[in-house]
């Protein structure tokens, strides 16, 4: 392992996860609800009544974000390398895997781990190990 | 008021994720990739997430309800099984084969051009195909007899 000292963001990505952990506290503390990001738009493919304006308004607010935040700074880089198939490939592994496992980077990561669920620790290991052995394999395995 | 405060909620989580790097799959997987060039950043957005959540989010469980007068909505289940192992791991393959998940891929929306767009599509399609399968599941233990609540 060799740490890549030129793409090392310390400080935005520590700033940036504040922001994530408050944004998670707030939804909790006023709505009374986890910040699943699967969770929340899965709840939107099977919608019950009086169940859907808050989910669509946290996705709006997801999506409209960026858009803020060019207004007062340079976006941060995007670069996707994944060709198309394997970003559909990958879609379809993300959709169906969050849901069957009850959530994601944010409900497991951020607000499972935030409340000491020994589910949600589980299912971080799981997802990030299988992250780590997935882009062995691509980068220094078959690639 | 309750749609109010999810779209601030939300606001912040897409700024946190945007202003964190998060939402470049290339960052991301500069993460995942821990025997090449690795990029720490990835620890640090958690690592800033978990310091608040931890804090916040016991003191916030102590109330019986949410300030907006909603009942608490936690998972109940507690069982360590097999759907939270194969759901995670397949979770994270999808995740290193692309570099997005699904937070990071909402915010990608708006710059991001067609890439984000079919991760986002199949994404979702992804999300119907489990609805369809639980649904088809229930029926079936339903038709069965057996007590559909598991």
């Amino acid at each position: 392992m060799t740490i890549d000292w030129n793409h090392f963001t310390p400080w935005a990505s520590l700033t940036g996860g504040l922001l994530i952990g408050l944004a998670s506290a707030l939804l909790l503390i006023l709505n009374g609800r986890i910040a699943g990001i699967s969770g929340i738009v899965g709840g939107l493919l099977r919608p019950q009544k009086g169940d859907v304006a808050w989910r669509a308004a946290f996705v709006a607010g997801v999506v409209i974000a960026p858009v803020l935040f060019s207004l007062a700074a340079r976006l941060p880089p995007l670069q996707v390398d994944a060709s198309y198939p394997t970003l559909i490939v990958a879609g379809l592994l993300v959709g169906i895997g969050t849901r069957y496992g009850s959530g994601c980077t944010s409900g497991h990561g951020v607000c499972g781990l935030s409340r000491r669920s020994p589910r949600s620790a589980v299912a971080t290991v799981a997802f990030t190990l299988a992250g780590f052995v997935t882009v062995y394999v691509i980068r220094h395995s078959i690639g | 008021m309750k749609s109010a405060s999810a779209l601030l909620a939300g606001l912040l989580f897409g700024l946190g994720l945007t202003y964190s790097g998060m939402t470049n799959p290339s960052k991301v997987l500069g993460f995942l990739d821990l025997t090449g060039q690795w990029d720490p950043s990835l620890a640090f957005v958690m690592g800033g997430a978990l310091l608040v959540g931890a804090i916040a989010f016991p003191f916030a469980l102590q109330r019986s309800k949410s300030v907006l007068g909603n009942t608490i909505s936690l998972a109940t289940s507690t069982k360590i099984d097999r759907r939270l192992v194969i759901g995670g791991l397949t979770f994270g393959v999808g995740w290193g084969l692309a570099g997005f998940c699904p937070g990071p891929v909402l915010a990608s929306f708006a710059f991001g051009g067609a890439k984000p767009a079919l991760f986002g599509t199949a994404m979702l399609i992804g999300m119907a195909v489990f609805e369809v399968l639980e649904r088809v599941k229930e029926n079936t233990i339903s038709k069965s007899g057996m007590d559909s609540h598991y």
